[in-house]
This record gives C-alpha cells, sequence and structure tokens, in this order.
C-alpha cells in the first residue's frame, strides 16, 4: 500500500471533492496451499491513495526556488515509513518545475506535479507517477519470473541478481603490464567515500562485504584490433562475451563467502595496447568504457595517456582517478540490482541521486520486488518440501527440521499480512526470517533419500533370508495342526 | 548462413595473445601429430609453439621458471629430451614472461593447441567469408557484391536478432558435475574420460570455481602406473589429459552415492568448503558427464554401491524445484547408459548417452605401455569432436547428437530431448560446455561530487567489539576421551521380531513337548 498524499493548490473546487475521494481499491494479497500438488500462489497489488491539502510547514517549503532545494525542505515534512510516497500537486504557474516539465520525481519520497489541465489528465499523470516510483505488475511478475510457467516470459527476464541475505563486492585491478605501469588506487578510501554511503543504504536489503585485490599480469582474453584512424585499440561487442572467462579463474571468488558475488574489475591496458576502446554494436566508442555482465559484475578499461615524453622512464607512474571509476562502477552495482532508468515519459525529471547511489523510493522498489520473491520462494520450498515428504515416507524429520518449517510458514504468513497492510519494512524483515528458515529446512543434510526399494529388490534381499529359516516352520506348524484336528476327532480316552 | 559470417567476420581474434612465429620449427618434434600446414600466410606468425610436458617425472614436477621451458617428449624414443631447446611460447611478448599459466600441453588429436588462435579457426570455418573478403578487396565486381550482401545484411541483422533473442539460452552462468565413478587400476580408462571433458570444459571457458570433479581413484600417482603423475588419454601417450592444473573437488572414497547425490540437490553439511560445492541458481546451465560401469538402470559407484535411475530423476526433480537449474545435459558414458535417462521427468533436461540398454559400451584402444585401456570410445569421439569447439563456435547439438556412429562405437548412442524446450537445432554446443557470458554496455554513470571530504556515514555504526581471531575447535579431544557412552534410548523390539520369536518358540515347545515350558517360568 502506498499513501499518496496529493496537495492540491490553489484549486478550491478540487479541495473538497478530494478529501473525500478515495480511488481503486485493490489489495494485495497471496494464497499460499501447501498441501496441494498445484500450487497457484496469486498476487494482486493495489494502491492506496489519500488526499489531504498542505500544511503551513510544507507550504513553506514549497516556497523554495528550484525544485532540488524544496525536495530537501520536504524530506523531513514527509511520511519516512519503507514504501509510502508523498506527492505535491503545485499549480500550472509554478515556477518551482522547469519548463516542459510537469513532474519532478526528487532523491526521497516525494514528487512535484503540476496540475494542468483537467483532473483526468491529472489522475493519469499520477497513475504514471505511482508505476515509475513504486511496483508495477510487470515488476512484480518479473520478481516471481523463476516461478511463472516457463514461455510466458522471455529468457531475459528477470537477469538482475536475486535476493539473497548478503552480497561479497570485490574490487579488482588489473595490471597486466606492471613493467610500463606502476598503478596506484587509493581504493579503501574510494570505497569509504562513495561506495560505503550506498551499501549503507542498502544494508537494509542484505548484508554486505567488500574486499580488493590487485592482480598483476592478468590479460583478458581477446586481443583487441588496431585502429588507424583513432590510432587506438578497439574491442569490439562481440568479443566481449570472451574476456570474463580468462580472467575469472584468478579472481579467487571461490574462496570467497557463500553469498552471491560482485567482481568490479578496472583494467589498465599494457603500454603496446594503448589506449584501449569498446565499441558498441553501432561501432561507435562507449563513453564509460565499460561493460557488465548479469549476476557478475562489471569491467571498466583505464586507459593511461601516453607520457609527454618518449623517453619518460618506465614504468610510469599512474594514480587511478577514483572518482571517475566510481561513478562507474556504482552505475553498474545499481544496474547489477536491477534499479536503471527505463524510459519515461518526456515530461518527466528524475532527480539523480548523486553521491548517494540510490533514491529512497528505488530502494523501495528494491524492497517490493525482493519480499514478494522472497515470499514466492518460501511457498515453492515449502511445497517441494512437502511434496518430497509424502513421496519417500521413510524419512525422518528431525525436531529442529520442523520447528524451521513451522517458523518458516509463520513468518511467511505474518509478511503477507504486512504486505497487505502495507508496512513494506516488517513485512521485508518476515519475509528474510521465513526465507532463511526455509532454505534450513530444506537443505538440511539429513533430508537425504537414499531408500529407493522396487518391489523386486525386495523379494531379491528378503527371500533368501527367510525362506529356508521359515520352511522348518511352516511344515512344524503344518504338523501342529494335523495333530491338534487329530485330536479333536479321537475321543479321549476315560479310564 | 552467409550472412551471419559477414557480419561475424572480424579481424579481433579471441584466445591467449598469439605466440610468435617461433613455433613453426617445433613441428618437427610433432611428428606423430596429424599437423596441418598453415594455409595462408597470416597463419604463421600465429600458431604456438608446441611445447609439450616432459613425462620423466624428475622434469614435470618442477616449477617452470618461465612459462616456455619445457623438455621435449619424442614419442619414438621415449625419453625426455633435456631443456636445451626450450620452446619459447609467448616469450617475447612484452609482459607476458614470467607468470604466464603454462597451458602447454598440447592436444594431439587435432592440430589445436591452447595457443592457437582461434580466430584463425574462425576463418578456417567460414572459408566462404574468407574467399568473400579477398574477393572484395580486389576486384570491382566484389565490391558491387559486397554492397548488395551488406545491405541485405543490415536487414536480416534486426530480424537475426529478434531470432536469437528467441532461440538463445537465458543462463548467465555454467557448471559442470564430471563424476568417474569406478575404482582401480583396471579402469583408468573412466579417469581418462572424466579428465578429458575436465580439460575441454576448462578450455572453453568454465573456471576451476564452477567445476566439481569427482574422481573415484587416483590413476596419476597409482602405483602400477609406469609413467606417473600422467594420464594419458590416447595411445603413444601423446596427450596428458593430467596437466598440472588439475583440481580435483571429491577424491577417492569421497565419490559415493549419497555426495553424489548431496552436491547435486545441495543438501551438504555446512561445514564443506566452497569449491565442493554446486552453486548454481535458476540461470545456470549445468553438465553432468557420468562415467564407469552401469547396467540396465544402475550405476556403479567405488563397486560397492550402485545409483538407480530413479534416485538420479529424483534428484533432477529436486534441482528443478529448488530452481537449481536453468538447463541441465546429462552425457553418460557406460555400458546400457540409456536406461539412465529413461526416468527423467524434469523439464529442460537433455541427455546423452554412449549405448542402448542391452548394448555394452567398449573401450577404445589398449596401450601396450601403460597395460590397460586408455579411453571408451564414445567420450573418445566426443572429445574428437569437442576439439574443433572454441569458444565463439556456434556448432549445435545435433552435431553432437552425430557423434560416434554405430560404425565407430559398434553400440547406438541414444539421446532425450523430449524435456528440453529449445529445439537442439538451437542450443549451442558452448551453452553447456564453455562459458559465455551475457555482457552488456554500460552506459550510465552516477554523478559523485568529487569533493567530498571527511564524509561521515549518516547512519550510525555500531562499534562490534572485535574479538581476536582463534583456530576453530576442530576435534574436541578431551570430550571425546572422556564422553561416557551416550544412553541410547531403549525401544521395545518390534512386532515383527517379536512375533516371530513366538512362532519359533511356539513350534520349539510344541515339538519337543510342553514339558520343557515350565523349566522356562
Amino acid at each position: 500500500m502506498t499513501l499518496w498524499h496529493v496537495l492540491p493548490r490553489g484549486c478550491p473546487l478540487c479541495l473538497s471533492t478530494w478529501l473525500l475521494q478515495r480511488l481503486w481499491g485493490l489489495g494485495l494479497v497471496g494464497s499460499l496451499k501447501l498441501c496441494s500438488p498445484a500450487v497457484r500462489t496469486s498476487i494482486t497489488s493495489r494502491y492506496e491513495m489519500v488526499y489531504r491539502s498542505t500544511t503551513a510547514q510544507e507550504e513553506a517549503a514549497l516556497g523554495a526556488a528550484t525544485a532540488q532545494e524544496a525536495d530537501a525542505a520536504l524530506r523531513p515534512l514527509q511520511d519516512a515509513s519503507l514504501g509510502a510516497l508523498t506527492m505535491y500537486v503545485v499549480p500550472e504557474t509554478s515556477s518551482l518545475l522547469p519548463q516542459g516539465i510537469s513532474v519532478y520525481v526528487g532523491k526521497h519520497r516525494g514528487a512535484l506535479v503540476r496540475a494542468g489541465g483537467s483532473l483526468a489528465a491529472l489522475r493519469t499523470r499520477l497513475r504514471q507517477l505511482t508505476q515509475v516510483m513504486s511496483f508495477t505488475a510487470s515488476s512484480i511478475a518479473a520478481a516471481l519470473s523463476d516461478r511463472v510457467p516457463d514461455g510466458q516470459l522471455g529468457p531475459d527476464a528477470r537477469r538482475h541478481l536475486k535476493s539473497s541475505l548478503g552480497y561479497e563486492i570485490t574490487f579488482s585491478l588489473l595490471n597486466p603490464d606492471p613493467k610500463s605501469h606502476a598503478v596506484d588506487w587509493d581504493i579503501e578510501d574510494a570505497v569509504n567515500r562513495y561506495v560505503q554511503p550506498v551499501l549503507d543504504k542498502l544494508s537494509l536489503v542484505a548484508n554486505f562485504s567488500v574486499d580488493s585485490q590487485i592482480l598483476y599480469y592478468a590479460v583478458l582474453g581477446v586481443t583487441p584490433r588496431f585502429d588507424k584512424e583513432s590510432s587506438s585499440f578497439l574491442l569490439s561487442a562481440h568479443s566481449l562475451p570472451h574476456v570474463i572467462n580468462p580472467v575469472e579463474a584468478r579472481l579467487g571468488s571461490s574462496a570467497a563467502s557463500l553469498y552471491p558475488v560482485l567482481n568490479f574489475l578496472l583494467y589498465v591496458p599494457e603500454r603496446s595496447h594503448s589506449p584501449l576502446y569498446i565499441q558498441d554494436k553501432d561501432g561507435a566508442p562507449v563513453s564509460t568504457n565499460a561493460f557488465h555482465s548479469p549476476r557478475w559484475g562489471g569491467i571498466m578499461v583505464y586507459n593511461v595517456e601516453a607520457p609527454a615524453s618518449p623517453q619518460a622512464s618506465l614504468p610510469l607512474h599512474v594514480d587511478v582517478d577514483m572518482v571517475r571509476v566510481m561513478e562507474v562502477f556504482l552505475a553498474q552495482l545499481r544496474l547489477l540490482f536491477g534499479l536503471s532508468r527505463e524510459e519515461l515519459p518526456p515530461e518527466f525529471l528524475l532527480e539523480s541521486p548523486g553521491s548517494e547511489g540510490l533514491a529512497h523510493w528505488e530502494l523501495d522498489r528494491l524492497l517490493w520486488a525482493h519480499t514478494v520473491e522472497n515470499i514466492a520462494t518460501v511457498s515453492t520450498t515449502l511445497t517441494s518440501l512437502a511434496q518430497l515428504l509424502d513421496k519417500i515416507g521413510n524419512i525422518v524429520i528431525k525436531d529442529d527440521v520442523a520447528s524451521e518449517v513451522y517458523r518458516a510458514v509463520a513468518s511467511a504468513q505474518s509478511a503477507m499480512a504486512k504486505l497487505a497492510t502495507g508496512h513494506l519494512h516488517s513485512a521485508f524483515q518476515a519475509s528474510k526470517e521465513a526465507v532463511t528458515s526455509s532454505e534450513r529446512a530444506f537443505f538440511d543434510p539429513s533430508l537425504l533419500h537414499l531408500l529407493y526399494f522396487p518391489d523386486d529388490q525386495k523379494f531379491a534381499i528378503y527371500i533368501p533370508l527367510f525362506l529356508p529359516m521359515a520352511v522348518p516352520i511352516l511344515l512344524s506348524l503344518a504338523k501342529i495342526v494335523r495333530e491338534t484336528r487329530q485330536r479333536k476327532k479321537e475321543p479321549t480316552k476315560m479310564d | 548462413m552467409i550472412f551471419k559470417a559477414f557480419s561475424n567476420r572480424d579481424d579481433s581474434v579471441i584466445g591467449p595473445p598469439a605466440c610468435p612465429g617461433a613455433g613453426r620449427g617445433q613441428s618437427r618434434a610433432a611428428s606423430h601429430l596429424t599437423t596441418e600446414p598453415p594455409r595462408t600466410a597470416q597463419d604463421n606468425g600465429t600458431i604456438c609453439c608446441r611445447c609439450r610436458l616432459s613425462s620423466a617425472k624428475t622434469e614435470f614436477n618442477k616449477a617452470p621458471i618461465r612459462g616456455s621451458e619445457r623438455g621435449h617428449y619424442s614419442p619414438a624414443t621415449g625419453k625426455a629430451k633435456g631443456s636445451g631447446t626450450p620452446a619459447r611460447c609467448g616469450a617475447e611478448r612484452p609482459g607476458h614472461g614470467g607468470a604466464r599459466p603454462a597451458r602447454a600441453a598440447c592436444l594431439k588429436l587435432k592440430p589445436f593447441n591452447g595457443c592457437v588462435d582461434p580466430g584463425l579457426r574462425l576463418r578456417r570455418e567460414l572459408p566462404a567469408a574468407d574467399a568473400l573478403d579477398t574477393f572484395v578487396e580486389t576486384t570491382k565486381l566484389g565490391v558491387v557484391i559486397s554492397f548488395i550482401l551488406l545491405k541485405k545484411s543490415n536487414s536480416f541483422s534486426i530480424f537475426q536478432d529478434q531470432a536469437e533473442q528467441f532461440f538463445r539460452s537465458g543462463h548467465t552462468n555454467n557448471w559442470a558435475v564430471l563424476v568417474c565413478t569406478s575404482r582401480f587400476w583396471f579402469n583408468y580408462r573412466h579417469v581418462a574420460n572424466t579428465l578429458s571433458v575436465y580439460r575441454s570444459v576448462k578450455r572453453l571457458g568454465i573456471p576451476d570455481s564452477h567445476i566439481v570433479l569427482m574422481l573415484a581413484d587416483d590413476m596419476a600417482c597409482n602405483p602400477r602406473n609406469p609413467k606417473p603423475a600422467t594420464v594419458f588419454s590416447h595411445k603413444n601417450m601423446e596427450l596428458n589429459v593430467y596437466g598440472d592444473d588439475v583440481e580435483v573437488d571429491y577424491r577417492s572414497y569421497e565419490v559415493t552415492v549419497e555426495n553424489f547425490l548431496r552436491v547435486l540437490t545441495g543438501r551438504i553439511p555446512p561445514s564443506t568448503p566452497r569449491s565442493k560445492r554446486l552453486l548454481s541458481d535458476d540461470r545456470s546451465n549445468i553438465l553432468i558427464y557420468m562415467t564407469g560401469h552401469g547396467g540396465n538402470g544402475f550405476l556403479k559407484f567405488q563397486d560397492s554401491e550402485e545409483i538407480t535411475n530413479v534416485e538420479l530423476a529424483d534428484a533432477f526433480e529436486q534441482m528443478w524445484q529448488k530452481r537449481r537449474y536453468n538447463e541441465l545435459l546429462f552425457i553418460i558414458d557406460t555400458c546400457q547408459g540409456a536406461s539412465m535417462y529413461e526416468r527423467f521427468y524434469s523439464p529442460n533436461i537433455m541427455a546423452l548417452a554412449s549405448s542402448q540398454v542391452g548394448e555394452d559400451s567398449l573401450s577404445h584402444q589398449p596401450d601396450l605401455a601403460i597395460g590397460v585401456h586408455l579411453m571408451d570410445r564414445y567420450t573418445f569421439y566426443v572429445l574428437e569432436f569437442l576439439e574443433e569447439i572454441h569458444p565463439a563456435s556456434q556448432t549445435n547439438m545435433n552435431d553432437l547428437f552425430q557423434v560416434c556412429p554405430k560404425s565407430l562405437c559398434v553400440s547406438t548412442p541414444g539421446h532425450r530431448t523430449d524435456l528440453f524446450q529449445r529445439d537442439p537445432q538451437n542450443v549451442l554446443i558452448t551453452d553447456f560446455f564453455g562459458s559465455v557470458r551475457k555482457v552488456e554496455i554500460t552506459t550510465e554513470t552516477v554523478s559523485l561530487d568529487s569533493d567530498l571530504a571527511g564524509f561521515e556515514s549518516n547512519l550510525p555504526k555500531d562499534e562490534l567489539a572485535t574479538e581476536p581471531l582463534k583456530y576453530a575447535e576442530q576435534l574436541p579431544v578431551a570430550q571425546i576421551i572422556h564422553q561416557k557412552p551416550k544412553q541410547k534410548d531403549w525401544h521395545p523390539p518390534g512386532g515383527f521380531i517379536l512375533g516371530l520369536w513366538a512362532l519359533i518358540i511356539m513350534v520349539f515347545f510344541k515339538t519337543y513337548g510342553i514339558k520343557h515350558m515350565k523349566h522356562i517360568f
């Protein structure tokens, strides 16, 4: 549920009608059937909108000169709970929004909408804005992509990182030519300054750990081609997929934790291959000189300028400009998480989050998707566990497995209840707990079934064991029965 | 096909940087190789030297000073020549001298070794494009033709992109689980099979961290191995598949049905290291290769236990339920291998087997020096096929199905694709054997303030009390020594046992007379 504080300004007619109105009423509901083999999880979503007029403080804040200042001033006055959004409708003639822009989306959880045209137009604009800033049916479906029957979504659906309890981020500097370049990068400082704030903001989503390394004599798997016109070396787009593999073996990601690893590589090309540019499909050099691979990480090529005097002593000392590098790496981090800025109508203006890395409403979007994905994961895990236990009757369930299952079910139900009321934060925490418990229950090492006994094997094992033993017993039994019958027939001797 | 060739044709080469022309002189040592002479002048500078590892044990384990200075092994004499004639692979290239990993194991089957520039092979594979290229450059007619083809290819490229989009696999990473299940020296060929597939898979790009290699016995260091530290895959010992960078994850007695099923389903004890786990997700393509002795519906592990086809099918279903794979390719090289994939019922599985039910898979040829059969036929021909594949290859699965016809293999290889959603025509070999990543160009950047001096985090960080690190208790020896035997709960005997004993006692006393009974009770 998202609360919309829509504040009509300078429109007294609208005030009265809007204050009493409630639009679209849908509900976020998940139905979960654990026992039936055909599990159908249905998710519906709705927005809950509340309208009110502005308070005096908000009016003062909206009197600022630019939209950015207004946004910053409005931040403490907004409802800061996760998942809630506040939209301020400003009059058409307001100077807050630049010309031609009718919607301004801020860095936090607010937006400014210009009240132009009819109510219907405003409503459409608000609806569009909702879909940009919060979840849509397609983003929810993408979060469920591995549970959706195959064929409905393309092979490229949901290549963002899966929801996980933690992520490991590794920054690597590849220097294939230490004889020519002595590269120095102040990674610790850069991480503390630029990366850590982003990770702090994302700490709600998962635990992050960061490490870095420098690799010498690590070459890319592809030889770049020399281009005479630009007198530079070019890596074409279709050779990029082959770049990663030779390097991957040396990255040491197998020694890292069990969480998914994101690798960010900075490659300083050799002197004989400098400068090196990456070409996109059309043959134009890429401005960022970087590319990324979904669920793996990103690579950026950092060109070192040729020394002014050709007699400069090797190795050249290179100080990496960490700002440029981190701009690209943070953009790649956002893309890996799926926080890209999709196409927007031209009248929308999105404020760039700057050094914070991501806006609060983008964090909310991520949390919506992850919560839904977690709940779906829990339901399929527990269902398949139940099916497994139905099928193989002689698996022993330990007590802790049973308690994990109960806890998973309880957490999943509470997560769904909280999602239905729109409390995103607690819903996400509950869904995380549910996932942890269900994974622990499902992957418990004691649940291995090695007891496949086909009937012919049962015969083959037990008959040679018991048949020889049973023959004298059965014969004796027969003898006993015969004797008893005979004795009954014979009259008892009476002396 | 020609348009594809045209649009892919590019001068940039794929593969490790080409080695200088020093390699040309070494072809003399490769007298047993079926070497093809290079076709064009361009090839001259790009074929790598044919460094081969010396098989003498003294030289083998020596760490190389430079990646290229190895002795030559001459098959004719069987002795290792001294390292006086080093092959200078890559020695002249700047910056590649010291730490270049020794990828010098050259493969015998075709004149491909790790160093050859596969861009070269691209041109070899598409001779039409090559010819067209030279044609274009030389004649006006060629210019006209190229113009026409260019026009066509432009409009086709859009359709091609869309078609590619539809038919290609949606995987982002690749895993391989390679299992050899037999022990004992005379099952050398199974270890050689598995190691050969391992090398192909590594050559095509899957890193060790994504390969789970399970070998049930150690052939390279077996006391019966006359060439220690080597495992050869072809007679005359021309290809040592053991090499020097084999990473075996499960070895010897750790290869059991239980561990195999644990790896597949993920129910691993928490103390297992990461290299022993299959950490695949819903976008992983997994290759599972199994070899050993098998029968109708089972595969023998370590001569003491079996895995049945039902268990395997259930394990795959468990993997599917938890979405631990996107697509799975299952290859099995045992006798009656087709029975192992009969019971699969999970989607997105493609299976290949070396023989049908009732047939035996045969081994290829024995080596008289080593004394055992070195490879199995099916895997031998699969390997020969895989040697032609390089990371950019577009060969599809239908070609893999044709490998090893009955005339060569004696058994009839089989395959099963009904559970697989895509058409095998559209499935690339590198979808499973290689690791071709999907990449996207990064076009966005985040704008950062460059002068963020003395930035402090907004969120409060609670200071964690850092304890001094110490080793975890590995084995609680004190506890074990002084441990009292655990009190097991006593359960009364079950119904069956009770009934059986009652029956026996009753029959005994009935037969021999009731008078004994009073002595008991």
